[in-house]
């Protein structure tokens, strides 16, 4: 019978992971819906009771958040305004049951084009703790997600925690998903935005959207057309259509056309922008 | 580090249990199975419906996606512990509420709404719908489910109306307390623990012809049984309409659509569950399957006998519509197409099979069709009806799929095979596959008004996409050119209809067999007619509508027609809606709102085909009252209301009666949960049922008909005016199963067969309706959100306000799915994530109207309801999305994308 590990340490972990044959189980909100039958099959390496693998640290250095801690955990966490779009995505994964479970280590790993987190950690410039048996390493988010159900992670990886550097907790942040319902949905476009606004003029800005490339994107175009603005009630429009259409390539599917994407990227992202100055003014 | 846990310790409802499961196996599995806790449902085993949800340390979960590892060490909270104490407040609010309608959800509903309640504990709207997101229902459109959330202080003690008194009261339903508990069982539940597990293997293509390998061997290997279609001992083909049944229940040969079953895999349910399906010894060889229904006609036929795949046409004919439409001042003219549109019950089929000591074959399943099905099994296994007995479980959701045989001969032919009990589990997947959907339609058609806006004429032609077999196509065709005119006066008519064959999912019955689709563009095209006329919608409407004495458009004359009244109900939200979107749209550029009408009409029962219903009443010597009530409750009431219009023909308090069946062995005939026939025609039968007994009990007792029936243990007292006579039932002989006053009667709606024009009287009872949608419309995104709907139905004579709103409630939610997210791709939305139904954050304050315009021939003046409420949602919605933007959209469902262009199409996108 294939074995199901929890080990409660990192380094039985990574030891059982050296030796092959397994798959790495957090919230299994993801891994069951790929599973037909009555459970999971196959050797099972579950790492949901592994202490230090869960939950939100905080240092000069900015915050570790640890691979295992749940959507819950982020919804309820406190962390400074410019985790605020991550924050909201956190109630926006499935549902409230899934929130419970699903962790945002496994969100990252299980690599959907769709994943509400990663537009979010983009934004807040994350970087992915990968750890093996053979040393620790880090990596972009951006470098991380290769592509559609695709990582960096090697077979005896796992991802241990995500990182954010203090710098770029600065700011504000903000996430707006769409889709053809209220709850329980797959995006057909999100946007994540972090706004850094320093004397009424946007000091840092980090744009990023999901759902409509292989893998969620930052737009860098369009951080440049919004540096040195004025954020005001027209900032958002310095985000032009053309930025947006070349920094995505989305596809045909079922929930929208391509083109449908690019424009409804375009308006979460003015939307986002716009909430921000708009939030700031009346602040 | 951990071992493989093979025995463990889980804390359940504070008590300490042991499993042996392995640690990877679903928590919901573990408790379903192992533990035989079978409140916990499961919808999806995907996190999709969340029918799963248990709290773990208080927090909800979907157990189908706990790993049973995670859940040692914690304390997990089902809905059985709920009301370890009697029932809990809230659930009492479920109940009183009329929150539970078929009660598959209502378990999930249950949990997550406690893990709020116990956070906060007067949760607001927006708060129970955020808690509540994660768990889909099909029924209830939610609103009642979220009344009860918010409102779990105790409240009034039930009603308990006396004698004659039960019509007309908002009793709470009879069957509603195991729906609360997790009691009710359901088409998955309460098989026999030593039951063989049976799975079917299924087509991955649209068209295939196929060839099985070494299925002895394959079998033997893992010690299980193989059948096939050459194991069926009967004849190998059922259809819910016997002159069209072409659908075998194992495929021979050839498969004509995705998810067709080829053979099944029986044995021990350890060894069955996990089997790897995809290596079973079949060898597929794929055809070019026919897709178009536009281009089926001159494809390669799908079935013998039927040239140019057409199963069947409908006509209806009156006057000279292309005369009248040339004469007319004003023609709009347009097309609408629609999708597959799955039932989505949130209970995928399930049930098993047993042979009774008897040699009797017992078919324990969910189902709305319990006498079609024993016929329709027996003649596929090869045995009289006599020896097949069909016990429905509790029905999960239906909305007409569950007419149709799925897993009935699957289990049945397994059990003869075994001699074992034998059971059967649908998955998503599969249930999503291989049962019916809603037909398809491309409609076309001309409308027109003569220059004061009366109608002059209508032309209709409708393709409906019948999928690879018969199944309900016929009866599509032939009742939407009945309906395509709406309940207005069309003194010139032509609709036409066709029923087409592809390689496609089987499209049978779905709330509405086409006429929800036929509306939509009837409704979108009278708003367009209007408008020429310099009309207003509503007026437009109430000039045209049918009234008292007028004809069909098959030549009936129509009594007891209330759609003047639903419209003129509508009236002072519909100024007002009108007003206020103005008001708004005035200082909004981006989000614009509006506000859109429309109405329905709907014969109940049978297209001009006998359908009746028989209702036995029988008293026992110890002064038991029996109703023997056959029509299957699949959550819209009937086991209520029929008892309602029962007590009150007889003459007794609702109390005094007790519920038996449906069971093919113990209740006559009801026929088919469908056509929204059953208030109408059992209900008609029970109110005859009723009276007889009474009339025999009067006449036993020699007293007058004001009498007063009173149950006295063992006695049955009756008293008149004139003083009592007590009855002593035990000296009484027994007349026939076991009562010593009986009575047993039948109604079969009159109906007239339909000439070659269409005319005649298809139907002796119709209900009407009219919708108000207000609507906002993101003109950037495409997203529309529907702020509010006012439903306004003509129910002749409510017989129960709680189950009649459920239902209006309900319907509405299926017409806001098919208005604006829900289509059904074979391949791409075979799940409930990918194939999206509303959640509670999807659907709009609903006010609701019951209008009582009383039926002449109705049981106590009542009409049917069911699929009424569905039909005006889609037009009205996009009524209103045109009045707020004018976009006029074609096609649904309305998703973003096509709103948006719509929008941009009008020239009215900022």
């Amino acid at each position: 019978m294939a074995p199901y590990l929890r080990p409660r340490t990192l380094a039985e972990a990574l030891e059982a992971l050296a030796g092959g044959g397994l798959r790495v189980a957090a919230g299994c909100t993801d891994l069951f819906p790929a599973t037909r039958g009555p459970g999971l099959s196959g050797g099972i390496l579950d790492i949901t009771a592994i202490e230090g693998l869960r939950g939100i640290g905080e240092s000069a250095a900015g915050w570790r958040i640890g691979a295992t801690t749940s959507w819950a955990e982020i919804a309820r966490a406190g962390l400074p305004p410019g985790f605020d779009g991550l924050r909201a995505a956190a109630r926006e994964v499935g549902s409230v049951q899934v929130q419970t479970a699903g962790t945002v280590g496994g969100n990252l790993v299980n690599a959907s084009p769709a994943a509400d987190g990663a537009p979010c950690w983009l934004v807040l410039d994350a970087e992915v703790e990968l750890a093996s048996h053979r040393g620790t390493r880090r990596l972009a988010v951006a470098d991380f997600l290769t592509g559609p159900r695709q990582t960096a992670r090697a077979a005896d990886e796992l991802l241990t925690a995500i990182h954010v550097p203090r710098a770029a907790g600065a700011g504000q942040g903000a996430f707006l998903k769409l889709g053809a319902r209220r709850y329980l949905v797959i995006s057909i476009a999100m946007a994540a935005v972090r706004l850094d606004i320093q004397a009424g003029r946007v000091a840092h800005a980090a744009l990023a959207v999901g759902a409509c490339s292989a893998t969620a994107r930052r737009l860098p175009d369009a951080e440049a057309a919004l540096r040195g603005r004025r954020a005001d009630a027209g900032l958002a429009d310095a985000i032009t259509a053309g930025i947006v259409a070349r920094a995505l390539a989305p596809i045909d599917d079922h929930r929208a056309p391509a083109a449908y994407r690019t424009r409804a990227a375009l308006t979460l992202l003015r939307r986002a922008v716009a909430g921000l100055c708009a939030e700031r003014a009346v602040a | 580090m951990n071992r493989p846990e093979t025995l463990a310790t889980l804390r359940v409802n504070g008590a300490e249990v042991r499993v042996s499961s392995p640690p990877g196996r679903r928590l919901s599995e573990v408790l379903r199975e192992e533990l035989r806790l079978q409140g916990t449902k499961v919808g999806c085993d995907a996190g999709d419906c969340g029918a799963c949800t248990v709290l773990l340390d208080g927090a909800p979960v979907c157990a189908c996606l706990t790993p049973l590892a995670q859940a040692l060490g914690r304390a997990i909270t089902t809905v059985e512990g709920l009301s370890a104490e009697g029932l809990s407040r809230l659930q009492e609010a479920f109940l009183r509420h009329g929150a539970a309608q078929c009660g598959i959800c209502t378990p999930g509903m249950l949990m997550a709404a406690s893990a709020v309640l116990a956070v906060t504990p007067r949760p607001t709207r927006a708060e129970a719908e955020a808690a509540l997101g994660g768990v889909l229902c099909r029924c209830t459109g939610y609103a009642r489910i979220l009344d009860a959330v918010c409102d779990v202080a105790p409240g009034p003690e039930p009603l308990r109306p006396v004698a004659g008194a039960a019509v007309g009261a908002a009793v709470e339903r009879l069957d509603g307390r195991p729906k609360v508990t997790g009691a009710e069982r359901f088409g998955a539940d309460g098989a026999p623990v030593d039951a063989l597990l049976v799975r079917a293997v299924r087509a991955p293509h649209a068209a295939a012809r196929f060839a099985f390998g070494d299925l002895a061997g394959w079998a033997a290997a893992r010690g299980v049984r193989v059948l096939t279609a050459a194991d069926i001992q009967g004849e190998n083909r059922f259809g819910v309409i016997p002159p069209f049944a072409d659908q075998p229940a194992l495929a021979e040969a050839e498969t004509r659509f995705r998810g067709e079953a080829v053979a099944l895999v029986v044995g021990e349910a350890a060894t069955v569950a996990g089997l790897d399906l995809s290596a079973f010894p079949v060898v597929w060889h794929p055809g070019a399957p026919v897709t178009d229904p536009a281009g089926a006609a001159a494809a390669r036929p799908i079935h013998a006998g039927r040239p140019g795949n057409l199963l069947t046409a409908g006509r209806v004919v009156t006057g000279g519509a292309a005369a009248a439409l040339a004469a007319s001042a004003h023609v709009v003219e347009g097309a609408v197409e629609t999708g597959f549109v799955e039932h989505a019950y949130i209970e995928p089929e399930a049930g098993w099979a047993e042979i009774a000591p008897d040699g009797t074959l017992v078919i324990h399943a969910c189902t709305q069709a319990p006498v079609m099905d024993r016929d329709d099994t027996a003649r596929v296994l090869g045995l009289p009806p006599a020896r097949v007995r069909i016990v429905p479980t509790a029905v999960g959701g239906g909305f007409g799929s569950k007419l149709d045989l799925s897993l009935q001969p699957l289990i049945g032919l397994a059990a003869l095979a075994t001699g074992r009990p034998c059971r059967m589990v649908y998955d998503r997947a599969e249930s999503m596959m291989s049962t019916t959907k809603r037909h398809p339609a491309r409609l076309t058609a001309r409308i027109g008004c003569d220059a004061g806006g009366w109608l002059t004429g209508m032309e209709f032609d409708g393709l409906f996409d019948t999928g690879a077999y018969a199944s309900w196509g016929p009866t599509v065709a032939n009742r939407v050119p009945v309906h395509a005119s709406g309940p207005y006066r069309m003194p010139a008519y032509r609709a036409e209809t066709r029923a087409i064959h592809t390689n496609n999912p089987v499209a049978g019955a779905f709330r509405g067999f086409g006429v929800p689709q036929a509306a939509i563009l009837q409704e979108t095209l009278f708003d367009r007619l209007a408008e020429a006329a310099g009309l207003d919608p509503l007026d437009f409407r109430l000039r045209n509508a049918l009234r008292d004495g007028d004809r069909s458009v098959c030549g009936q004359e129509m009594r007891g027609v209330g759609i003047a009244q639903c419209l003129t109900a509508l009236a002072p939200r519909w100024r007002a809606a009108r007003a206020e979107a103005a008001a708004f749209n005035a200082g909004s550029t981006v989000v614009k709102r509006g506000a859109g009408l429309a109405s329905c009409w709907y014969g109940c029962g049978n297209t001009a085909l006998p359908n009746p219903s028989t209702v036995r009443l029988g008293i026992t010597r110890e002064g038991r009252l029996w109703l023997h009530q056959g029509a299957t409750d699949i959550g819209q009431g009937s086991n209520t209301v029929i008892a309602q219009l029962a007590a009150d023909a007889l003459g007794v308090a609702l109390g005094d009666i007790g519920l038996i069946g449906p069971d093919t062995a113990l209740t006559p005939d009801c026929g088919k949960t469908s056509a929204s026939r059953q208030t109408v025609v059992t209900g008609k039968a029970a109110v005859l049922a009723g009276r007889a007994l009474r009339a025999a009990i009067l006449a036993r007792a020699n007293r007058g008909d004001d009498a007063a029936l009173r149950f006295d243990g063992g006695r049955l007292v009756v008293r008149d005016g004139q003083g009592e006579t007590v009855l002593d039932l035990g000296t009484l002989p027994e007349i026939a199963h076991g009562y010593v006053l009986l009575a047993e009667e039948t109604y079969d709606p009159p109906t007239a067969p339909l000439d070659a024009d269409g005319q005649g009287r298809p139907y002796a009872v119709y209900g009407y309706g009219a919708q108000l949608a207000e609507v906002e419309v993101d003109t950037e995104l495409g997203t529309v959100r529907v702020i509010r709907i006012t439903a306004a139905h003509d129910v002749g004579r409510v017989v129960n306000p709680t189950l009649a709103e459920g239902q209006v409630q309900g319907g509405i939610a299926q017409g806001l799915g098919l208005a604006l997210m829900e289509e059904y791709l074979p391949g791409r939305t075979e799940n409930l994530h990918d194939y999206l139904i509303p959640t509670t954050g999807d659907m709009p304050e609903i006010e609701t109207i019951l209008v009582e315009v009383p039926d002449p021939e109705g049981p106590m003046g009542a009409k049917g309801l069911g699929e009424h409420a569905l039909i005006p949602t889609a037009p009205a919605i996009l009524n209103a999305i045109a009045h707020a933007t004018g976009a006029r959209i074609t096609r649904v469902p309305a998703l973003p994308h096509r709103v948006l262009a719509a929008v941009r199409a009008a020239g009215r996108g900022p």
